[in-house]
């Protein structure tokens, strides 16, 4: 029966048979809905991609105060959008791997300070312009300059020199980084001809779709680049990005196929969602987590014992249960999970203990409420996710005062500058390096624990050098180790990326690096 | 008889200048008081203070804040609004799209509606305390009890998800034709008609039921002229004055208090645009929306106001 019902998904995709016919008959001999839905976009993924038609998002993430300018990126819509417009030196795919785009190879010196990029030939920008390694130099200086106000500028800074010659482009950096190329996939990094220095948000790329509408904060609109030169990319005539930030506007769209994806599907509809036929609901594990951040130079938090004690206070079960309704993962207290590479599987999973906690509390010597704040801006739940802590915590003989800050001005007034506070990490650094140096390094910007360890910099530019894999995924291992029992953050989950998918829509993949195939949805997928 | 009318007419708009002038002050303080400022958040969460400082340069935040106010207010009465800080787009080209959008939405919400509330307060008077006057007070006043939002998320479950008749999502675009934007904006203006509709339906019920009260309404009656004749030409034309004011209010909340339906049908009006660039302390495109909205605010008052002296003749030549 199986067979059968393969073989008649092979027809649907095929277009022999009518989608509806062929979940009628499914239904028929007791497949479910949403089985047979899935069926078919596998059966619809092994016939290919098939040309044509409009593909339409809507998305969550997007403000009518966005620019075209990569240096600027910074929503969700934006960094969706250029991965449809533009492309980057390379890509991290979704296993991890550097895949290479308009670069075609690459090249590190033995110490791996240098590194040469050779540049595709024969790439061309929607202005017809040939890419040349003039071209990603300049871009690259845009983002690099005194005067840049890139947000790729932290990925840059270890930059010591850069040049052009014939077709190849070169980094000289100021201390070895075996990750280089992982750091070149920024989406900031989008080549522009002349690295858009007149004109930095005329959304002139290379990518598989050219801007035709820009409307920031209502839509974006793309018409498929005729020149592009991979054609496992950019198969629909038209993408289109509708911009809606509001979760019943983006379900109640999808429903009514006005548009074929939505992203940030809300855990507690998912499972609903699941149920209505036509609509898959594609949830990934990924890098992103939600934390608590204690900083470990002010008191009462400068205490390790108080650290250890609320890390031990809070239930990460129960979190992931339900704040996350079971789309995530517990954390374990450091800011790396599977879903980098080099990640040590045997590091203790720290579980709720209220002896412990209540063991450290007493060794702490603190006494009286311990301040947290939080805010809905924080994350998702960040407000009942501080409630149940408090609760946990009070078990565990520790009073929890929660504070809730107005989202408005939240990450300029509280995050980073309030001595215990919940926030997020996104999980678009796709190596440990790149988390480490970006949050847990003491001269790091957003060292947003105030972690000030020299040991655990030194370690860091260790492994940021080291080319033996066995060495590194050790000097990884310790540092997470001592970020997990003497820092300054209470990892209790990872969030999942939840999206739903039209089953007209073949091609979709999930991609731990982040939502909506990590912003590839439009151009990888296609209408089936 | 124009005179007194031009000279409150000239007098008004003194004072509505005058009063703009004030909003913009206020609404330029507001913004300054508000924690973080533009280049924090135009870089966000991931901001590095070398970007953050090197974009302060460049938006010229680094001069003091009357300063920049009185360069906005230059530029202003000269008719150019500036740049968006947070984007660099011409702010004139930005608003110009989305107050196009806003008074197609309020305009076909106000056709709808206020016909619609003066007709049923026309009717309710008629059958006053009897069936269709309850009926039609009770479903106005039900609609605008429930919450703008829930009227619209039900209307977007059964009129959209289930029936499929309009779409949830109501963006326009130049290559529509009209019917096709009727066809996007019909939930919001349904939903707005809801709101704004018991408002000016009890207003016009009660100004009415007001003048019926009067001698002359009972000589009209007893001159044997049919009722609906009495309150067309005797009781109508005395009761438009609290009527209009009314009127005028609800359609300054239609042009500048829908941002709740913006969001919900992602209608891409002045509301969303406000508050996006609110959020961004943008300066600049905060206080040139709020000028409009004021604007908005301050004519249609005047307008209301004129409307209640021209019907009123002992307003219209005062001793």
């Amino acid at each position: 029966m199986t067979q059968h019902i393969n073989y008649l998904a092979k027809l649907a995709a095929q277009g022999k048979l009518g989608r509806r016919e062929f979940l009628g008959k499914a239904a028929a001999v007791g497949v479910s809905t949403a089985a047979a839905g899935s069926l078919l976009s596998s059966a619809a993924m092994a016939e290919g991609p098939k040309k044509g038609g409009k593909l339409i998002a809507g998305l969550g993430g997007g403000e009518s105060t966005n620019s075209l300018d990569p240096a600027t990126f910074l929503t969700q819509v934006s960094h969706d959008f250029g991965k449809c417009w533009g492309e980057t030196l390379v890509e991290v795919s979704r296993i991890g791997e550097i895949n290479f785009r308009l670069a075609e190879s690459i090249e590190p010196s033995a110490d791996a300070k240098t590194w040469h990029f050779t540049i595709r030939k024969g790439v061309e920008f929607h202005n017809g312009k040939t890419v040349t390694a003039q071209d990603v130099l300049k871009t690259m200086q845009r983002h690099s300059g005194e005067d840049t106000k890139s947000g790729a500028l932290g990925v840059m800074r270890n930059i010591e020199s850069m040049k052009a010659d014939g077709d190849v482009f070169s980094v000289t950096l100021k201390t070895a980084n075996a990750d280089l190329p992982y750091l070149m996939s920024d989406y900031h990094l989008i080549i522009q001809p002349d690295g858009g220095m007149d004109a930095p948000d005329a959304g002139i790329g290379t990518g598989p779709y050219k801007v035709t509408v820009n409307e920031p904060g209502v839509r974006h609109v793309g018409e498929r680049n005729p020149n592009y030169w991979d054609p496992s990319r950019g198969h629909a005539d038209q993408v289109e990005i509708v911009v809606l930030n509001d979760a019943t506007a983006r379900t109640a769209a999808l429903q009514g196929g006005q548009v074929h994806m939505i992203n940030r599907v809300e855990p507690k509809v998912a499972d609903l969602l699941e149920r209505v036929p036509g609509i898959q609901v594609r949830s990934v594990s990924g890098r992103g987590h939600y934390v608590f951040l204690m900083h470990c130079n002010t008191a009462p938090f400068d205490n390790n014992d108080l650290r250890l004690a609320l890390k031990y206070a809070i239930d990460r079960e129960e979190m992931v249960d339900k704040i996350l309704r079971g789309y995530g993962s517990v954390g374990n207290d450091m800011p790396i999970n599977g879903g980098y590479p080099l990640f040590s599987e045997d590091i203790e999973q720290r579980t709720f203990d209220p002896d412990k906690a209540k063991f450290h509390y007493k060794k702490s010597g603190h006494d009286g409420p311990v301040l947290l704040r939080t805010a809905g801006t924080a994350f998702a739940g960040a407000v009942d996710a501080a409630q149940l802590f408090q609760q946990s915590a009070a078990k565990c003989g520790i009073t929890l005062d929660v504070k809730r800050e107005p989202d408005d001005g939240y990450w300029t007034e509280v995050w980073n500058k309030q001595p215990f506070s919940a926030s997020y990490w996104g999980g678009s650094r796709p190596v440990q390096d790149q988390m480490y140096s970006t949050a847990y390094l003491s001269t790091a910007d957003w060292n947003d624990t105030r972690f000030f360890r020299p040991d655990f910099d030194k370690l860091l530019i260790e492994a940021r050098g080291e080319l033996d894999q066995a060495k590194r995924i050790a000097l990884y291992r310790e540092m997470g180790v001592m970020v997990r029992d003497e820092g300054g953050v209470i990892v209790p989950m990872f969030n999942d990326f939840i999206a739903a998918v039209s089953d007209k829509v073949a091609g979709y993949e999930d991609d731990p690096s982040g939502e909506m195939m990590n912003g590839f949805a439009l151009a990888k997928t296609w209408l089936a | 008889m124009g005179h007194p009318i031009l000279n409150l007419v000239a007098q008004r708009i003194a004072l509505g200048l005058l009063l703009l002038f004030l909003a913009s002050g206020l609404i330029f303080i507001g913004t300054q008081i508000l924690p973080g400022d533009v280049a924090q958040s135009i870089l966000g969460q991931s901001a590095t203070p070398e970007a953050v400082a090197n974009l302060r340069k460049e938006l010229g935040l680094n001069d003091p804040a009357y300063v920049r106010y009185f360069k906005w207010l230059a530029g202003v009465l000269q008719g150019d609004l500036g740049t968006a800080l947070s984007n660099g787009k011409s702010i004139a080209e930005g608003i110009s799209s989305r107050l196009q959008n806003t008074l197609f939405l309020a305009s076909w919400a106000a056709a709808l509606s206020v016909p619609l509330a003066v007709v049923l307060g026309l009717l309710a008077v008629q059958y006053r305390n009897r069936w269709p006057d309850k009926l039609i007070s009770g479903v106005s006043l039900a609609s605008i009890s429930l919450p703008e939002f829930f009227i619209g998320y039900l209307l977007i479950y059964f009129v959209s998800v289930q029936l499929g008749w309009f779409p949830s999502v109501a963006i326009l675009n130049e290559t529509m034709t009209l019917g096709e934007k009727l066809n996007a904006i019909a939930l919001p203006v349904v939903v707005l008609t809801m709101v704004v509709l018991a408002h000016m339906m009890r207003m016009t019920r009660a100004a009415i039921l007001n003048v019926m009260q009067s001698a002359y309404i009972e000589t009209a009656e007893l001159k044997g002229l049919n009722p609906f004749t009495v309150i067309r030409k005797h009781a109508f034309p005395n009761a438009i004055a609290p009527i209009v004011n009314v009127v005028m209010i609800n359609l300054a909340y239609l042009v500048v208090g829908v941002v709740i339906v913006e969001v919900i049908f992602v209608y891409p009006g002045m509301g969303q645009y406000l508050v996006d660039h609110v959020s961004k302390r943008d300066v600049p495109v905060v206080q040139a929306c709020a000028l409009i909205f004021a604007s908005v605010y301050i004519s249609l008052n005047i307008i209301a106001d004129i409307v209640s002296i021209v019907a009123n003749p002992r307003l219209r030549h005062p001793k």
